[in-house]
């Protein structure tokens, strides 16, 4: 028989991406690509005020309208549609998806248009007149916890969604809290550093607006729902359950995704409302969201105002911190909301030795748009307090903040490392990250050259922050919705390969590196291989992709349920073979014997013989799929250090990035390429939020940055080449020892241009600035400094 | 993103322009490039009942030389400004300005009379036609006036533009000492305050002035003060300096938002005025 | 409504539209070309991007009545005789793409920055793709694939 081809082995190649010829040719297909015959659309009548309650909805005009199929108001809509359920186990107001009687949010829905086309739909929104009284709008989000101006929900006292969860030293699991070890650790204390810290309200703004498109088929029973989610298995629960449908009887589409940033993760108000119109009225509609809809509508991110106390000796040892976390989580609490913030107190340990820590969260509720997961989701903001805490301590003791970071570090020895605030950090090498990116970044030469630069006048500064987060959710402890993930690896009768994943992508390029990691576990060509997802058709279980999940959970999965296939397909080819199953190897497209290739069978030949298996070797089924989920015994712990070099325009004050030295550890890599422009992304969104990002409310409540005029994303001239580095330290939990890598670059590189921006103005005595660094406040402080 | 519905036809010439805009009896607008228009109608700001297109109107888009003068017809694309060899030669401020609006694709479309007529308070044009103390060509059914852009430019999104009149083009000396400077606003590209400077200078010494605001008030204005001080003056960086000084000082009201107050906003005038006299002296050497 | 006929991607279409429907919208809901896309209503973040006449232009801030006669290239018909456009080349090679969502109109203006300059530094692909966001790749593998297809072709 012929000889095959050697091939070459995938995992940890910089393999590029299969998703690609479809994407630059223009022939992917998104939600708002799709058109179904009969098709109607839907658009939202949206409050106008952010605080009212709803005198009446006159609809009269927009029904008489040509080519209006119906209006429903909110009262209306309730007579069909249940409210809205969350995903957390926090008590939580009643939330209508199309609001009743009170509007708590600018934006909020109050009616819903079915119309032929969406210029009709568009037009009746404008048909259709409300009228409200006018409450006192709640904004300011410690003034709201006195009950100031006015309490949103009635159950919720002083606006206190979830009035106080204590989490480390001291904190028993009921709940019950003992001081004395923290007031002691900070009783021994030299010094204590306390700062008040803005981590403000972003716009996740995922470049594809949300979209839905639902059909429901009244002879079957069944209805079709495609919609831009992260998680088309977690939409189908919620849709079943809202519809009145079994899960059996619904299938969740996430087509092509354009980007979810968390915010894709909720299941929102205008999906349960596409699939219970579609249901009422038995045609298929759909709903594009238009940008400024998507600014009001889709969830926010961050908003945690953080007290915090940090406790040092003078040599620069930590011996204690306290977090008092107060977290803005707008109207109402959507699906993980109320989660996120206890994401921050869990990861207040940072990465270092802290005897005694405590921190605790409040959760107010605030006439805003609620706010949900956003890249990093609750650890970016636990990376801020704490690095932007040791940066000012650093800086009190005139230590290089390296060399305090190094002090303080967990060390490689004490791994597994169970935290203060409940975490069991896997696997770390801390100093090696900082270590490596001090070289890299030639931390002593960039000294030098800040202070030549200041010496001539220019406002310099550096910034190093290092981060440890957690990725890898669930386990099904943590997520209500349970946090394991789902793969059916198939080999088809022709030895070509499918296999489903229930992470679903949206740009992060699973269809590539669960590929490379089939080629290699099958010794099969890449172009062999085809991955599913997104299509709860197909796929028969998941969760879904967030919280950096996809690679360290779903690609395990993949593997397990891969190795299942193998075993028996081994069993197959033993039978063929004459051979012992254990005996049998997989590579370079044939199943041999070991040490003898050349009597190998072709791969395909075995999966032919599986699927017709004449004679059937004893204790076999036919067929070659199985199924494995995989549920994590614990989170993987990534963790990294990001430098950056910013000067400030001394005049202006605008800020500039010069420089950005990463070095990340996510564990064992499958694919280099991808997890650069992983990290990449996180970068540009974490230098945005330092930089030029912040959803600004008025006093009456009103978004102010509602458009992409107000509220900046960055572009490319907004940066530097980023210089990428990683160390690798691979993780125990899984069998990849990969960790997660998706939400890296939104953590350590905020703190970073922070404590640069703030070390390019220490000239002036400035000790902290809240993000973000608007050229006007450094502009402040340079004329303050000066005066 | 829907705009209202409205009625569209294509003038063949600026006489037909005019009889169809007549003919809405007021409910009807122009549109070229629409790249200020457009964005209004799609978050319905602006509902006009009939648009009536100019784009292709023979004449009306073009730089030419005519005499010592300049002309840019107001059909002209900002892409062809910030590129054209003449002006990049002759007077590269407006190259300059016009390499600065919004970003390729909006140069690529967007014509200097729509930004004219549209007069955003935070527009660049304006600052530059100013400086350059342009002549604005407007044409009525009656007949043809010139405009001085310092008469042009009276409030917030208004201007000396009568109801039944079209901007033809802009007329200018062309001035090589001019630099425009402008701070730019991080999300929409718009300046919060942009300067534009011309300079006569010879001898070494400052002859004439003339600087242009845009940004900071409800329209672009003339900074007089700052022109005063320059004139006659020595030309070198301590005349400009303190000729910057005093830039807006008298402006009243200056516009304030979340991007920039007032008071940082005062604070800009002086320092962009100073940025761009020094590129324009530096242009006159 | 009016009548309009253009060429789109090399195929003379002849329609009737009524005058407030954006280019995009002519182009995905009428020809049924989806590669081009909307992100924003505000003309800024450039996933509309096609070649009008063969320049870059944001098809939301056009009516499709205005492009009567115009030449237009979509992403669609950007590879000729199923060979990929070097910048499309570029993308993949560099992994210039991750949610795809701004893909076609980031390539689109950057057929027009290479037309403009063929050889540019990467500070001005930096700045020939201010019109376009993107929030997955952070820019430095779109940049890398702009310079990629630069020296390639």
């Amino acid at each position: 028989m012929a000889v095959s081809p050697v091939l070459p082995k995938l995992v940890g190649e910089r393999v590029k991406r299969r998703e690609d010829p479809r994407l630059i040719q223009g022939r992917a297909t998104y939600v708002d690509d799709i058109a179904l015959v009969g098709m109607q659309y839907i658009a939202f009548k949206r409050s106008d005020v952010a605080h009212a309650r709803i005198r009446s909805v006159d609809t009269r005009a927009a029904e008489a309208m040509d080519g209006v199929e119906a209006v429903f108001t909110g009262a209306q809509v309730a007579e069909f549609l249940a409210p809205m359920p969350i995903g957390t186990p926090f008590p939580s107001p009643e939330h209508r998806a199309v609001a009743v009687d009170t509007v708590r949010f600018s934006g909020e829905p109050v009616a819903v248009v079915v119309a032929r086309d969406r210029f009709v739909a568009r037009d009746a929104v404008d048909a259709i007149v409300v009228s409200y009284d006018p409450l006192p709008a709640v904004v300011d989000v410690e003034l709201a916890m006195t009950g100031k101006p006015t309490v949103i929900h009635p159950a919720f006292p002083n606006n206190l969604a979830v009035p106080l969860v204590p989490a480390g030293t001291g904190v028993s699991a009921d709940g019950k809290v003992d001081d004395s070890a923290i007031d002691e650790a900070f009783a021994r204390a030299d010094l204590v550093i306390s700062q008040r810290m803005v981590n403000q309200r972003l716009a996740p703004t995922a470049m594809e607006p949300r979209g839905v498109v639902a059909h429901y088929e009244p002879g079957k029973g069944t209805m079709t729902i495609w919609s831009s989610t992260q998680n088309p298995h977690i939409l189908r629960t919620f849709i079943a359950a809202l519809t009145g449908l079994g899960e059996n009887q619904v299938r969740a589409i996430a087509p092509e995704v354009g980007g979810g940033f968390g915010a894709k993760i909720n299941i929102y108000g205008e999906e349960y409302v596409a699939a219970a119109v579609s249901k009422r009225l038995g045609i298929p509609v759909k709903w594009t969201e238009d940008r400024s809809e998507a600014f009001v509508a889709t969830t926010h991110g961050r908003d945690i105002l953080g007290y915090v106390d940090l406790a040092a000796k003078r040599d620069g040892t930590v011996v204690g911190l306290k977090l008092r976390l107060i977290a803005d989580i707008g109207a109402y609490n959507m699906l993980l909301t109320a989660a996120i913030p206890t994401l921050t107190t869990m990861m207040a340990n940072a990465t270092y030795n802290i005897p005694a820590i405590r921190a605790t969260v409040t959760e107010v509720f605030t006439n805003k748009t609620p706010t949900d997961a956003y890249r990093g989701a609750g650890r970016p903001e636990a990376t801020y307090f704490v690095e932007r805490a040791m940066d000012m301590l650093a800086r009190e003791l005139k230590m290089d903040p390296a060399e305090l970071r190094r002090k303080n570090f967990i060390q490689p020895s004490q791994f597994p490392f169970a935290t203060q605030t409940g975490a069991v950090y896997d696997s770390g090498d801390y100093e090696k990250a900082l270590d490596r990116a001090l070289k890299n970044a030639q931390w002593d030469r960039l000294k030098a050259e800040r202070d030549k630069a200041r010496a001539e006048g220019r406002l310099v500064g550096l910034g190093l922050s290092m981060y440890v987060e957690v990725c890898g959710l669930g386990p099904s402890a943590a997520l209500p919705t349970g946090g394991w993930e789902h793969s059916q690896v198939t080999i088809e009768r022709d030895g070509r390969i499918s296999a489903t994943t229930g992470a679903s992508p949206h740009g992060q390029g699973n269809e590539t590196t669960f590929a490379q990691m089939l080629a290699d576990q099958f010794g099969v060509p890449f172009e062999h291989i085809t991955i599913l997802h997104g299509d709860t058709g197909v796929v028969k279980q998941g969760i879904g992709t967030f919280g950096s999940r996809s690679q360290a959970v779903g690609g395990t999965a993949l593997h397990m349920a891969g190795s299942k296939v193998k075993a028996k397909m081994a069993k197959f080819a033993a039978a063929l073979l004459e051979a012992h199953e254990d005996d049998v190897v997989f590579e370079n497209g044939t199943i041999s014997v070991k040490g003898s290739p050349a009597s190998g069978k072709p791969f395909a030949s075995v999966a032919a013989y599986a699927y017709r298996p004449v004679p059937l070797p004893e204790g076999l089924e036919p067929g070659l799929s199985d199924e494995a989920f995989f549920e994590p015994s614990n989170n993987t712990y990534p963790f990294g250090c990001h430098i950056s070099m910013v000067e400030i325009d001394r005049k202006t004050g605008e800020p500039t990035l010069l420089k950005l030295v990463a070095v990340d550890d996510a564990g064992n890599l499958i694919n280099p390429l991808i997890v650069e422009g992983q990290i990449h992304g996180g970068l540009a969104q974490g230098i945005g939020q330092a930089m030029i990002e912040e959803v600004v409310y008025n006093e009456d409540g009103q978004l102010v940055t509602g458009s992409f005029m107000d509220y900046a994303i960055p572009r490319a001239i907004d940066f530097p080449r980023f210089e990428l580095d990683a160390t690798v330290t691979p993780t125990p939990v899984n069998p990849l020892g990969a960790k997660g890598v998706g939400e890296a670059g939104t953590l350590g590189a905020t703190p970073s241009v922070v404590s640069a921006t703030v070390d390019a103005l220490s000239g002036f005595g400035v000790k902290h600035i809240d993000m973000m660094l608007r050229p006007e406040k450094l502009w402040r402080i340079i004329q303050g400094g000066q005066s | 993103m829907i705009p209202a519905a409205f009625e569209y036809s294509r003038a063949a010439s600026l006489d037909d322009a005019l009889a169809k805009l007549r003919a809405t009896n007021g409910a009807g607008k122009f549109i070229a490039g629409g790249h200020s228009l457009v964005p209004l109608m799609k978050l319905r700001l602006s509902e006009p009942k009939v648009l009536i297109d100019i784009a292709r109107i023979p004449g009306l888009s073009g730089i030419r030389k005519q005499g010592d003068r300049i002309e840019i017809g107001a059909g002209t694309v900002h892409h062809e400004v910030a590129t054209s060899a003449l002006l990049r030669q002759a007077c590269p401020i407006v190259s300059e300005a016009a390499a600065g609006i919004g970003d390729p694709q909006v140069r690529n479309r967007g014509t200097l009379g729509g930004s004219l007529a549209h007069a955003d308070p935070a527009a660049d044009y304006p600052a530059v036609m100013l400086a350059l103390d342009a002549d604005i060509s407007l044409k009525a059914p009656n007949g043809v006036r010139t405009v001085k852009a310092s008469d042009f430019f009276r409030g917030l999104f208004t201007v000396d533009l009568a109801a039944d009149e079209i901007i033809v083009s802009v007329q200018f000396n062309p001035v090589k000492s001019a630099a425009y400077a402008k701070l730019y606003q991080r999300a929409s590209h718009f300046a919060i305050v942009g300067v534009a400077a011309a300079l006569g200078v010879s001898d070494g010494v400052i002859r004439s002035a003339r600087i242009g605001l845009t940004g900071a008030s409800s329209h672009a204005t003339r900074l007089a003060e700052v022109e005063q001080a320059l004139t006659g003056k020595p030309a070198s960086k301590q005349t400009i300096e303190a000729a910057a000084r005093v830039a807006g000082a008298k402006l009243e009201p200056v516009n304030s938002d979340i991007h920039a107050s007032e008071e940082y906003r005062r604070a800009m005038i002086p320092v962009f005025t100073e940025r761009a006299l020094t590129r324009a002296l530096e242009r006159a050497s | 409504m009016s009548q309009v006929s253009m060429t789109v991607n090399g195929k003379v279409r002849k329609a009737t539209v009524d005058p407030r429907v954006l280019l995009v919208y002519f182009l995905r809901d009428q020809l049924r070309l989806t590669g081009t896309h909307i992100g924003c209503d505000t003309s800024q973040c450039g996933a509309c991007t096609v070649m009008i006449d063969g320049r870059s232009a944001k098809s939301c801030t056009i009516f499709a009545v205005q492009a009567d006669g115009s030449e237009i290239t979509t992403i669609e018909g950007l590879a000729t005789n199923g060979q990929l456009h070097p910048l499309q080349q570029g993308f993949w090679e560099e992994h210039g793409l991750q949610c795809g969502f701004c893909t076609p109109g980031m390539i689109m203006a950057a057929v027009t920055l290479l037309k403009d300059n063929p050889s540019p530094s990467e500070r001005e692909i930096r700045e020939g793709i201010t019109g376009n966001f993107c929030r997955c790749t952070g820019y430095q593998h779109i940049v890398n694939a702009i310079q990629h297809a630069a020296t390639k072709r």
